[in-house]
């Protein structure tokens, strides 16, 4: 993984200083809250209902297991004993003190890691396919580019404030990993007909109120030229994006105002102009940071383990477990293991210091120390021997880690909802609960199958609810939660938006109506090789929509 | 008034004037866009050094045919999170080639002090009553920059490959 050079780690240690002295500042009331809100915004540090929650880069997902131990003191020390991984491959902190924050900072820093743009109207940390450099379908490294971009975006002079927050996303497979065409900028990796290695821009998707899958604005943009064309992007937004309406200053509402064509016209016109400038990209210096990416030296190894395949013969629930959680690798005779954070009854995304620290010692042990966090709020361990697997789903789950359900329908992205966030109208995090321990039986869940459920507090859509196979959105009715279900989204390489099922469910009525929408895909399907989304796509959203406020009307007068 | 060049508060050598009020003869003056457009011909014209002030909404390419005579453009922040004028500094330098002074004026932060020079900027005036010390702290809060500007501070990306030629 990429290592901090004498340059890198100066940065970082000047922008903690810089940051400590605004709080300084801050406190001193040199500051006004206004004038410091957006200065804290660009460290991670958001003020929420009850606390500060700071949430910390990871940039791209990528982790070693002394970054993960750090993640595991911090939590124990300054939090209340746990940490919350996100959609955006970072982790956040609800209950630091704001007079703590500068020396979190100084922990981070040591081990080349802080919360730089990981909120506010700026350049968001990168993210990418948490497969990147195991996964067999790539046809490049992500990660080269995603640290690429990470520099270049990193406290930019001209983009610090943009109309609004900008994410870029970053693959190279065919199979979409990262929800790519959701962002801001989503970048393809790809190559022209000479074989010569690019950028296709994806520009002006988003979620949030206005869902947007992003068009395609240029399908081949050089390697050399990757930073010209960003920028070009980025100055026509900065020039031209809303700033009178919060609700329109996301990029998306200026490509669709323009339409994508006349958008890709004027980037085009600056681009051309600053092309050829100190904006070109050395190839020694892509040089110089694919070193960090290079291929590990593995054991050789055979494609097939046969103590491996006795023991999923012999322990269903493993085989179960490797299934559903496990991925074929780039190198035969490893695996790339996905470990669930979804528990049955738990919180998505949350782990607590003590399984922090188990996973960097399991790293450390099965997976030469490095960790990923993907998108679906999950980790990944990239460097599995197959002959370790047994073990390594022994230990995990001895710390409640083990959950069989990676791409299942318990396998819920929820934000924080009314729980922690000031501008939810509902809870996510019991919803996901009530719904994961009405699913909690491992073989009905297998059965089910691949289906992914999203769950969003309001219709910011942080827990990307439009792009779920199923979507379930919180709603306030005269002050009582509520939630609307959409079903047919998908955030992948067949991405698509969710249609609305109906009028929206109590918290009493979800997990029903939810379960009507699986036991009805179920006697629909053609078989268990079709997934949810495709029966949907199939049959469209009437057979659902019939059978769930049938049943719903069945329930009420059973119980009238 | 004040205005900081390389951190240090200097006074104002320029006057604003109002697109009511008259003309001073010999002053250095900054106008508006709209009073440099509706008198242009005359202005162009005039003895004493020019500027035009652009609010953060008016390109900098409306005035692109007349950057041959003026001496200053004054870019306004309407609100310190209003980031319009980093681009069009930038527009100025690098695709206009504009080698006057750049000003920024208005709610501008010691923060974001670094950022206004390296887009291109050459001084700043802080709205009244807006603090002006610590700019010159500002400035050295960083040595290490990733993105290469046209300004002159070397990137890290640039030192990184000098040290490899030397190493070699
Ligand atoms: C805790 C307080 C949070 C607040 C106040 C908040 C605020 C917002 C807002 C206002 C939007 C809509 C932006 C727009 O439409 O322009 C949004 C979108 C989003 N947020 Fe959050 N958020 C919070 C937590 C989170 C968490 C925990 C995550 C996970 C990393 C997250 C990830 C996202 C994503 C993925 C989107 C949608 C993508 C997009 O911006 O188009 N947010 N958030
Ligand atoms: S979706 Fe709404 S409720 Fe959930 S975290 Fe985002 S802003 Fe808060």
């Amino acid at each position: 993984m990429y290592r901090y050079d004498q340059f890198d780690a100066t940065f970082v240690r000047e922008r903690t200083a810089q940051f400590k002295g605004q709080v300084a500042r801050r406190l001193a009331g040199e500051l006004t809250e206004e004038e410091f809100r957006p200065l804290r915004l660009k460290n991670g540090l958001y003020l929420q209902l009850h606390a500060y929650m700071l949430r910390v880069a990871i940039p791209y997902g990528e982790l070693s297991s002394k970054q993960m131990r750090k993640l595991a003191f911090i939590a124990r020390r300054y939090d209340k004993g746990y940490g919350h991984f996100t959609t955006r491959q970072n982790i956040q902190y609800n209950w630091p003190r704001l007079d703590d924050v500068p020396a979190i900072l100084e922990h981070l820093a040591e081990v080349e890691m802080h919360a730089i743009q990981t909120s506010g109207n700026c350049i968001r940390n990168v993210t990418s396919d948490h497969f990147a450099g195991v996964a067999a379908d790539e046809i490049e490294d992500p990660r080269v580019w995603a640290e690429v971009i990470r520099q270049w975006s990193t406290l930019h002079p001209e983009f610090s404030y943009l109309p609004r927050k900008f994410k870029i996303a970053i693959i190279a497979a065919d199979k979409d990993r990262a929800a790519m065409r959701t962002h801001d900028i989503g970048l393809k990796i790809v190559r022209n007909a000479k074989g010569e290695l690019g950028f296709a821009f994806y520009t002006g998707g988003g979620q949030g109120r206005t869902p947007i899958i992003g068009p395609l604005v240029k399908s081949f943009v050089a390697a050399e030229d990757l930073l010209s064309y960003l920028d070009a992007t980025l100055r026509v937004y900065n020039m031209h994006g809303r700033r009178d309406n919060i609700y329109k200053a996301r990029i998306k509402i200026l490509v669709q105002a323009l339409g994508a064509e006349e958008f890709g016209r004027q980037v085009e016109e600056e681009w051309l102009r600053i092309k050829d400038s100190v904006l070109k990209l050395p190839a020694e210096e892509v040089a110089r940071i694919r070193q960090y990416f290079a291929p590990p030296a593995l054991e050789k190894l055979p494609a097939r383990n046969e103590g491996f395949e006795a023991k999923k013969a012999a322990d269903p629930d493993f085989a179960r477990w490797v299934q559903a959680n496990t991925d074929d690798h780039k190198v035969d005779g490893y695996r790339i293991v996905t470990i669930s954070l979804k528990p049955v009854g738990g919180a998505p995304g949350d782990a607590s210091a003590d399984q922090m620290d188990l996973l960097a010692d399991l790293a450390d042990a099965y997976s030469l120390g490095q960790i990923r966090v993907t998108h679906r709020q999950n980790l990944v361990l990239p460097y599995v021997r197959q002959q370790d697997l047994f073990d390594l789903w022994a230990k995990l789950g001895s710390a409640k880690l083990a959950e069989a359900n990676v791409e299942l329908v318990t396998d819920i992205i929820a934000c924080p909802g009314l729980d922690y966030c000031n501008l939810a109208n509902a809870r996510s995090i019991p919803v996901a609960q009530r719904i994961s321990r009405r699913f909690s039986d491992p073989k009905r869940l297998a059965e089910i199958g691949e289906l992914r459920l999203n769950i969003s507090g309001c219709i910011n859509a942080c827990g990307h609810h439009h792009v779920g196979h199923i979507g379930i959105l919180g709603v306030d009715k005269k002050g009582e939660e509520f939630y609307q279900v959409t079903l047919g989204g998908s955030s992948a390489e067949d991405i698509s938006l969710g249609k609305i099922l109906g009028p929206a469910f109590s918290l009493d009525q979800i997990t029903d109506a939810i379960e009507t929408v699986v036991d009805t895909y179920l006697d629909l399907r053609e078989g268990p090789q079709e997934r949810f989304i495709d029966t949907y796509r199939r049959l469209g959203i009437e057979p659902f929509k019939e059978k769930v406020y049938d049943s719903l009307k069945e329930r009420r007068s059973a119980a009238e | 008034m004040t205005v900081l060049r390389n951190g240090v508060p200097q006074p104002n050598e320029w006057v604003r004037v109002a697109d009511d009020a008259p003309l001073p003869e010999t002053d250095k003056v900054i106008v508006s866009l709209e009073r440099w457009q509706a008198e242009r011909v005359n202005l162009r014209q005039r003895n004493a050094a020019i500027g035009v002030a652009l609010k953060s909404e008016q390109s900098p390419l409306l005035i692109q045919d007349d950057l041959d005579r003026l001496s200053l453009v004054a870019l306004e922040f309407p609100k310190f999170t209003d980031g319009r004028a980093f681009s069009h500094a930038r527009v100025l330098r690098d695709r206009l080639g504009f080698t006057g002074e750049i000003r920024g004026f208005g709610q501008v932060l010691r923060d974001q002090y670094l950022f206004m020079l390296r887009c291109g900027f050459d001084t700043v005036e802080p709205a009244a009553g807006k603090r002006v010390e610590g700019y010159a702290e500002a400035l050295k809060e960083f040595s290490v920059f990733y993105q290469p500007t046209n300004d002159d501070r070397a990137t890290a990306l640039q030192l990184r490959h000098r040290k490899e030629a030397v190493a070699a």
